[in-house]
């Protein structure tokens, strides 16, 4: 006779993904079982790893740009500022005022278009078709103002290093404007939908909570920490292009749990519209570009500069040894440093709550793995 | 390891494009960063606990950061953790200067909420020296130790889980590694799983 039959075997494991629907990509996770409940998972990542920091390594500095729009491609627009930013000051030159207004009002375009596929894809995971239809649908208009400012629609190789290739076109002002009108009514679409929602409040309150000294201790960041109370943001904190001209708050939570998320990735998204506005009211006129040599050749040296993302502290430590290739690029990702607490958040919920918990850290499988 | 000759063609044809005909950066280290000297409350308070354990202490681009032994590296992370409110550790990562004699260089990235402040922790080791795992003072290093590993093969003492984390188990080699070229890991795969010359 065999010692342990199914029937008093307490222990299950059971596996998730790589191609499961709600786990936004190819993320693999391990679910260890009691009957429903979770004591322990372990994530399986890198089925996208290409290498980026191998390959910047073997590209000059303005051809690795188009790579980082690949990372975080929901949010192509702030991968590509964080680097811009991390090559312009190891050059010491600076965007000109306007380039620094413009690459404002993209980057916080792209936020909102990042939180938007957030709002759609966990409404959905949890079982709320509508929110995904109209967040589609408000995101294509900030992806129409994407390609016709650049030709692209999520991989958008917007900025250079130094400033932008394009000047704005016309009509430009008018199109983000226009958005602006129009998305603040349907933020509060999206609200009606669910913030009151028995079934949403249900699913998300009390699950996956992390408390801001957690979030410290796994470093987490992004609307996770601000949820758990911190009033952290690198806008405020360390003001990059120009943020410290505009007037804004930072939401945060009290609980730290799903549904304290939920609402301050709302409350983002009409922050990034107030921000927009006054980058139009102000937008400068003048030149686009900075003073950058033909040929990009650092000194000698190294850089670590960090922007807020739509899903917490992207940073890239860039080193230089004086030639036309960096000699070692580092992505430090928010998603693959967010995704690491999902065992501290999994762990004594229900499966079903793991999917939510997914949803919630708001992962991108492209920045994950690299 | 090992490399076919359309390889070697193609690497003298890429160096060839790059301007002024720069040396393959698989050998060069770069020189000296033009950095200038740190100190303040901080710095002296380290000097005071650590004495020679740390070894330069440097601001560069506005941005100040330490060199200490590989030893001391785990004890000044606790110090500045529980004394002077750094407790966020951004990142971990390393630099491979393969022609020095101590190869690696571990960098860790802190934070301190209070302070809005920003230092980085170097240290230097040699090929196949374990350093003290950070898990213990900060749970973040988990992970992005184990992708040191992965990418550099620096394994970590004392770590809980210390795996591969984005390549395959059976994945050979830690192509971080200067001496690890993008076109030979191509041919090598190409070769293995689809039997023919990649042409690359």
């Amino acid at each position: 006779m065999p010692e342990t039959t199914y029937l008093d075997a307490t222990e299950l494991v059971l596996n998730m993904g790589p191609q499961h629907p709600s786990t936004h990509g190819v993320l693999r996770v391990i679910l260890k079982l009691d009957g429903e409940k979770v004591i322990g998972t372990e994530c399986v990542i890198g089925y996208l790893h290409r290498g980026v920091e191998k390959i910047a390594e073997n590209r000059t500095y303005a051809q690795f740009v188009p790579y980082v729009d690949r990372m975080d491609y929901v949010a192509a627009v702030s991968n590509g500022l964080g680097y811009c930013l991390a090559v312009e000051k190891l050059l010491g030159v600076e965007a000109p005022p306007r380039a620094q207004a413009v690459r404002v009002i993209l980057t916080e375009l792209n936020r909102i278009a990042s939180h938007l596929i957030w709002l759609g894809t966990h409404a959905l995971d949890v079982g709320a078709i509508t929110p995904l239809f109209y967040c589609m649908r408000e995101r294509e208009e900030i992806l129409n103002i994407f390609e016709r400012y650049c030709g692209a629609r999520l991989t958008t190789h917007a900025f250079r290093i130094g400033g932008l290739q394009y000047e704005t076109y016309d009509g430009f002002e008018r199109d983000v404007r226009a958005f602006c009108d129009m998305f603040l009514p349907k933020v509060d679409e999206y609200e009606d939908l669910l913030t009151g929602n028995r079934i949403w409040v249900a699913r998300l309150k009390n699950i996956g909570i992390l408390t801001a000294d957690e979030c410290k201790a796994y470093g987490v960041t992004g609307p996770l920490l601000r949820a758990a109370g911190v009033r952290w943001d690198l806008r405020k904190a360390q003001p990059y292009s120009g943020y410290d001209q505009y007037e804004f708050e930072i939401p945060t939570g009290v609980n730290g749990d799903s549904y304290d998320r939920y609402l301050v990735r709302i409350q983002e998204m009409r922050q990034s519209v107030r921000i927009i506005r006054q980058a139009l009211d102000g937008l400068p006129g003048g030149p686009i570009m900075g003073k950058v040599p033909k040929v990009i050749k650092p000194p000698v040296g190294e850089v670590y500069l960090s922007i807020e993302a739509p899903k917490g502290e992207l940073g890239y430590y860039i080193v230089s040894d004086g030639s036309t290739q960096p000699y070692r690029v580092r992505v430090r990702p928010p998603s693959f440093v967010n995704l690491q607490a999902l065992d501290r958040m999994c762990r004594g919920a229900l499966v079903a709550d793991v999917v939510v918990v997914i949803g919630t850290i708001d992962i991108v499988l492209g920045e994950v793995d690299r | 390891m090992r490399q076919c000759a359309g390889a070697r063609v193609c690497d003298e044809l890429m160096s060839a494009d790059k301007p002024e005909g720069k040396p393959q950066p698989a050998t060069k280290s770069p020189p000296a960063m033009a950095a200038t000297a740190w100190e303040d409350e901080l710095t002296r308070q380290l000097k005071q606990h650590f004495g020679s354990q740390i070894s330069e202490f440097s601001t560069y681009l506005g941005q100040q950061f330490l060199v200490a032994s590989p030893e001391a590296v785990i004890p000044i992370l606790e110090h500045l953790k529980q004394e002077a409110g750094f407790d966020y550790l951004v990142d971990v990562t390393a630099v491979d200067y393969p022609d020095r004699p101590e190869r690696f260089e571990l960098v860790y990235i802190l934070y301190s909420f209070a302070r809005n402040h920003r230092i980085r922790i170097k240290t230097r080791i040699a090929e196949g020296v374990r350093p003290r795992t950070a898990v213990g003072v900060y749970p973040t290093a988990n992970w992005l130790e184990r992708e040191v590993f992965d990418m550099f093969g620096i394994e970590f003492e004392g770590h809980p889980d210390m795996r591969r984390i984005l390549l395959p188990e059976d994945w050979s080699g830690h192509p971080l590694r200067k001496d690890t070229s993008i076109l030979a890991m191509d041919n090598r795969w190409v070769k293995e799983h689809l039997g023919i010359e990649s042409g690359q």
